[in-house]
């Protein structure tokens, strides 16, 4: 099949190129048949995208060894579940996923303006194949899924064990259709710059599609935090690392541009602005996909240097220089219709909002690309730590909570001060309470932390004032209960109330990453069993050690070295924390016959010990004391060598029991951090929010009456 | 395997000819009214002035705006309503 497979992506170049020349050749001549060609042509690629997917994922489940990739990114002894994760672990995976996943995306968008917008739609449809046409030439003729040997490996590598979580299955799909979703309206942009119809029609047929990309890169990005902080055994959950940045971008850039474009919708302003942000943002779901797998930046999260990167920068290169272009040439259309009227205005919120977000990642792109600056400007490689990082993003994040708390209470055009009372009033005192609450209640160690809560609880109130006056409004208007008014309330405002429920999860996410990053307690302690430890409160005793040995078939998949331990507060138990530090035997030990020799050489991975709560984490990785434990493994060694391979896995098992039996110290990563699970309730309330505002409205009505306009006008209104 | 993967291909290959070239077999004739495209984008701006409306008056029930000024802005939106309307009619 990987005939098969290779032809379609050869197919699929072609349909590319074809579809491009067809849309341009039918805009340009005003042939509606060779437009429409050419949006078949996405249909095509989508229907060869995914056949194409579709065996490399069936070559990954039956570990067929003749694929290249398979060998290198699999093995017999990888668990089902992952074996399709490991086709995008992989350089030549991840970028099929990517053509197929900008496939159906554009598919959908095509058909569902086929209809509309039929001056730009042919150049966004030329831009979305151009996508397609790039990723699918690097498979081509660079880094090919479908490259196969006659004679099979009898076992392939493995997936990088630190990916055998489950997060990892979603976790790049999503990333991945957050960026190709952001091509979307980046490819409409385009198309309205070109033709110089540049309202908000190409901003309202793909809202839905922005929206999306916004959710996908942020659930994405949320799932990386979930398995950095339970898989990567350093206890954190964002590390300021490039690759995190690289998603954190164009999720920022996005956000703007989400904002922005209701001013352009309801005011004609921020033209330039919108374009603007849209082709940043189009180009930073570009840089995110290559950072990844470049190898350019170092990262906990790089697999792999790539050798992708003279084409991807050419394309962003192309990218930046054609946006600009664009905008300058069409500076003329893209004039504002009219001018702020006041600072005390929604659109100077939401202004201001932009103006923040922008800020942030300004500075996070500073911060990620300030090794290869620092190269180019001193010729040493030189990083940016989370201190610096901290240094600007706390006092922008604390501006950007408290305007998410301004902008839903304040009116379009101007706001009056007597508006302005009546609705800060109570969200204002909510704040005042919360700060003086945590005066006395002593927590005034960090003013930033403190300022957070306060301003969370604004954003809380403002949106709970907001829900009760609408449920309030509804039901003197409708009559209804008020569990019914608030459903009618809101799925007939869903945009609103979606972004207002968006709001409130950002406030929580808030909360607890200020919480956990100003009050956490983290030590690094060297401990033998029956030792303890105190840690914010806690005293963790090493209770007994742990060890044991998994099998796949016949194969030694992994060797588990850990320790149970014992938490109690004044002398209480209060929970038993189990960790665990898995390595992975090397396939050169099994090759070399060498198999306890081998069991230390290859991947390691930490089972983190957590009890997670509603107001505390504690969280504990092991790392067993390699000076003691070498010892035992050399004088094992020693004694099989040239051993059968049973004789072997018995002195594995006779490793497992000293070290049961023994006192070996091990290294202890011990934290005890609040809130840190308000994080994930955070972002499960902001992806719900996502969600309510993602959702199509009922059908309006579209029945046309013969009366006048103004009385059609108010009937049509109250029918949908 | 060998006889199978290149049928697949040239099947493959005739579904994407088939799929492509059928707007160009049927003609430029074949193709739908031009006014359908703008019907469909006058119709999508209607809807978006409509939720302005409704927006608008939602906004003066939870007090973010006060009767006047929602008097002027909706007064301003139903007449841009009313136009779109009035194009509509106009494409029959």
């Amino acid at each position: 099949m990987a005939t098969v497979g290779q032809a379609c992506l050869i197919l699929a170049l072609a349909t590319c190129a074809y579809g491009i020349g067809a849309s341009l050749y039918g805009a340009s001549a005003g042939r509606r048949d060779w437009v429409e060609s050419g949006r078949r042509s996405v249909y095509a690629l989508a229907v060869l995208a995914t056949a194409a997917f579709a065996i490399l994922i069936a070559a990954f489940l039956r570990s067929d060894f003749h694929f290249t990739v398979v060998a290198t990114h699999s093995s017999t002894t990888t668990p089902t579940f992952y074996r399709a994760a490991a086709a995008w672990s992989s350089q030549e995976g991840s970028l099929l996923l990517w053509v197929w996943l900008l496939s159906l995306w554009s598919s959908l968008v095509l058909f569902l303006v086929r209809r509309r917008l039929r001056d730009v739609a042919p150049y966004a449809t030329a831009v979305l194949l151009g996508f397609g046409a790039f990723f699918t030439a690097l498979l081509v003729f660079s880094v090919t899924p479908f490259h196969t040997v006659a004679s099979a490996p009898a076992e392939g590598t493995g997936l990088n064990p630190l990916l055998r979580h489950p997060s990892m299955m979603i976790h790049p799909p999503m990333l991945y259709s957050g960026y190709t979703l952001w091509a979307i309206p980046f490819a409409f942009a385009i198309g309205a710059l070109v033709v110089r119809r540049v309202d908000a029609d190409w901003i309202r047929a793909t809202r839905r599609f922005a929206l999306a990309a916004w959710f996908f890169l942020g659930v994405g990005i949320l799932l990386g935090a979930r398995w950095s902080y339970a898989e990567l055994g350093w206890g954190g959950y964002w590390a300021w690392d490039p690759v995190e940045n690289a998603s954190l971008l164009p999720w920022l850039t996005g956000t703007a541009f989400l904002h922005s474009v209701m001013v352009q919708e309801k005011r004609g302003m921020l033209k330039v602005w919108n374009v603007s942000l849209i082709l940043a943002t189009g180009t930073l779901a570009i840089l995110g996909t290559f950072l990844v797998r470049s190898g350019i930046l170092d990262s906990i999260h790089a697999f792999g240097a790539s050798t992708l990167g003279v084409p991807f920068v050419s394309l962003i290169g192309v990218m930046i220089a054609g946006s600009v272009a664009l905008i300058v040439t069409r500076r003329a259309s893209l004039r504002t219709e009219h001018r702020l009227d006041s600072l005390l205005s929604r659109e100077a919120v939401f202004l201001g909002n932009n103006l923040v977000l922008v800020g942030l990642a300004f500075v996070v792109f500073w911060g990620t690309f300030f090794p290869l600056i620092s190269e180019a400007v001193t010729g040493e490689k030189a990083a940016v730590g989370p201190p610096w990082f901290d240094r600007y993003t706390v006092p922008l994040a604390l501006v950007l909570v408290l305007l998410s708390g301004i902008g839903p209470v304040i009116a379009w055009r101007r706001a009056t001060l007597a508006n302005a009372r009546r609705n800060f009033k109570w969200p204002i005192v909510a704040a005042a309470v919360t700060l003086v609450a945590l005066i006395a209640f002593g927590v005034t160690q960090n003013v930033a932390a403190m300022t957070m809560f306060a301003v969370a609880a604004f954003v809380v109130t403002v949106v709970g004032q907001e829900l009760v006056r609408g449920v309030s409004a509804r039901r003197a208007m409708a009559n209804e209960g008020p569990a019914r008014a608030l459903v009618s309330l809101v799925s007939r405002n869903r945009r609103r109330y979606g972004g207002y429920t968006v709001h409130v999860g950002m406030a929580v996410l808030f909360v607890g990453v200020a919480a956990s990053t100003a009050f956490q307690h983290a030590r690094d302690v060297r401990l033998s069993p029956g030792q303890t430890a105190a840690i914010g409160g806690y005293d963790v005793t090493y209770t007994n050690a742990t060890a044991r040995a998994d099998y796949r078939g016949d194969r030694l998949e992994r060797v588990n070295l850990g320790a149970v331990l014992d938490v109690k507060r004044k002398g209480r138990h209060v929970t038993t924390l189990r960790t665990e530090r898995g390595y992975y035997p090397s396939t050169a030990a099994f090759a070399s016959g060498s198999i306890v020799q081998g069991i230390f050489e290859g991947e390691a991975t930490s089972e983190v010990g957590m009890k997670a709560g509603l107001t505390h984490d504690l969280w504990t990785a092991i790392r067993p004391d390699p000076e003691y434990l070498n010892k035992v493994i050399d004088a094992l060694a020693a004694k099989t060598k040239g051993r059968s391979v049973d004789q072997q896995f018995t002195a594995v098992g006779n490793l497992l029991g000293v070290y049961r039996q023994g006192a070996f110290p091990a290294q202890f990563r011990l934290i005890s951090s609040p809130l840190v699970t308000w994080i994930w309730l955070g972002g499960i309330v902001v992806f719900c929010g996502g969600l309510i505002a993602l959702w199509p409205a009922p059908d309006a009505a579209r029945r046309r009456a013969t009366a006048g306009y103004a009385g059609r006008v108010a009937r049509e209104l109250g029918r949908a | 395997m060998d006889v199978l993967a290149p049928l697949i291909v040239i099947v493959l290959l005739a579904v994407v000819v088939w799929l492509v070239s059928g707007p160009l077999r049927a003609g430029a004739s074949a193709t739908e009214d031009p006014d359908v495209g703008r019907r469909e984008d006058l119709e999508a701006a209607k809807e978006a002035k409509y939720r302005e409306i409704r927006d608008a008056e939602l906004d003066l029930r939870t007090g973010k705006l006060s009767e006047g000024d929602w008097r002027v802005i909706d007064r301003d939106l139903r007449a841009e309503a009313m136009e779109l309307l009035r194009r509509l009619d106009e494409l029959g």
